[in-house]
């Protein structure tokens, strides 16, 4: 797949495009249906056509896989730090209204941190998943381990 | 549909049956105006746990192995519940009514206080993110734990168990061939 002159010249078309759609429903997400889910997954998407493409181990050059495991982390953490926040400033726990004096901004500041954190956890936690499955076969071949296949 | 998926005994042309559902299943969600979630199939049933099947069907047979015989208690078990679950929906209230329990608990108040609290136009965004917040955080945390999961499964390196077993069998059974002879010249 990766001589294929068609291939690569439409994924390298196609794949800024994916990830551009990607990072549009993740902070276009309240105005428009998307958020943090589906844009993490649209995000890794276009990675995995890298992936398939140009092959793991010049993806993981782009995105390393130590950048995965601390970015999956940070999601969440970011998704709990506001919520602490909240409690921090006055508030219960995933309170928005203390953040900002005005009541939207403070609203819609909150949507916006938490479904980023969501969306970089997707994102990362699906090419991680991706990325194991994809390397044990050549994990298998290094190994020596037999093959089940027939 | 569903019946092809069950009965392919090709697991790729299983995997690529179950993204046409998906695939239909988000249109039907499109249909019914509910774009976050059409959105979501699409990228999620369709797109990524397609890729992730096909991960790992590089990694496993591509058949399905034959299973001789029908398990009566399985279909018994399918039946009653199926049965059961049929009956449930005739108490369901009518699709669409305006006095469902859905229209009348606390839809309505996000319908209509969702704007004036926030200032996001997109309902569910606002729904999922500020009144049901921690229910999505969560969801954050499923995710973070299925990672955790096929990392602590599949990060220690391959070892060579399996041959090794098989090599050792192949041993001993030569050695009791050995001996099975060398009884029988004895004798």
């Amino acid at each position: 797949m990766r001589e294929n002159g068609i291939l690569r010249v439409v994924a390298r078309f196609l794949i800024p495009l994916i990830m551009l759609f990607g990072l549009y429903i993740q902070f276009h997400g309240e105005y428009s249906p998307g958020g943090g889910f589906q844009a993490g997954i649209v995000f890794a998407a276009g990675w995995i056509l890298f992936v398939l493409i140009y092959g793991l181990d010049a993806a993981l050059k782009v995105i390393p896989e130590r950048a995965m495991y601390v970015l999956m982390v940070a999601g969440v953490i970011l998704y709990c730090a506001v919520g602490i926040a909240g409690v921090v400033l006055g508030g219960h726990f995933l309170d928005f209204y203390p953040l900002l004096p005005g009541k939207h901004a403070a609203q819609q500041f909150g949507i916006i941190t938490v479904e980023f954190g969501v969306g970089v956890t997707v994102a990362t936690v699906v090419m991680l998943i991706f990325t194991l499955f994809a390397r044990r076969k050549s994990e298998w071949k290094a190994a020596k381990v037999e093959d089940d296949q027939p | 549909m569903a019946i092809a998926i069950v009965r392919a005994k090709d697991l790729f042309a299983a995997a690529m049956l179950f993204a046409i559902y998906s695939l239909l299943s988000a249109a039907l969600f499109a249909v019914l105006d509910a774009g976050d979630v059409a959105l979501t199939e699409a990228a999620v049933g369709a797109g990524i746990s397609t890729i992730l099947v096909l991960a790992v069907l590089a990694l496993a047979r591509r058949y399905e192995s034959a299973i001789d015989g029908h398990n009566l208690l399985a279909l018994a078990v399918v039946t009653v519940t199926g049965a059961a679950l049929i009956y449930a929906t005739l108490d369901m209230p009518e699709f669409g009514a305006p006095d469902n329990p859905a229209q009348v608990h606390v839809g309505p108040y996000y319908v209509e206080q969702s704007y004036p609290d926030m200032g996001v136009p997109n309902m569910v965004a606002a729904v999922l993110a500020s009144y049901r917040s921690i229910d999505t955080l969560g969801e954050a945390f499923v995710i973070l734990t299925a990672g955790l999961a096929v990392y602590a499964l599949l990060s220690p390196k391959p070892r060579r168990r399996k041959r090794r077993r098989r090599h050792l069998r192949r041993q001993l059974r030569e050695h009791r061939r050995h001996r099975r002879m060398h009884k029988g010249s004895s004798s």
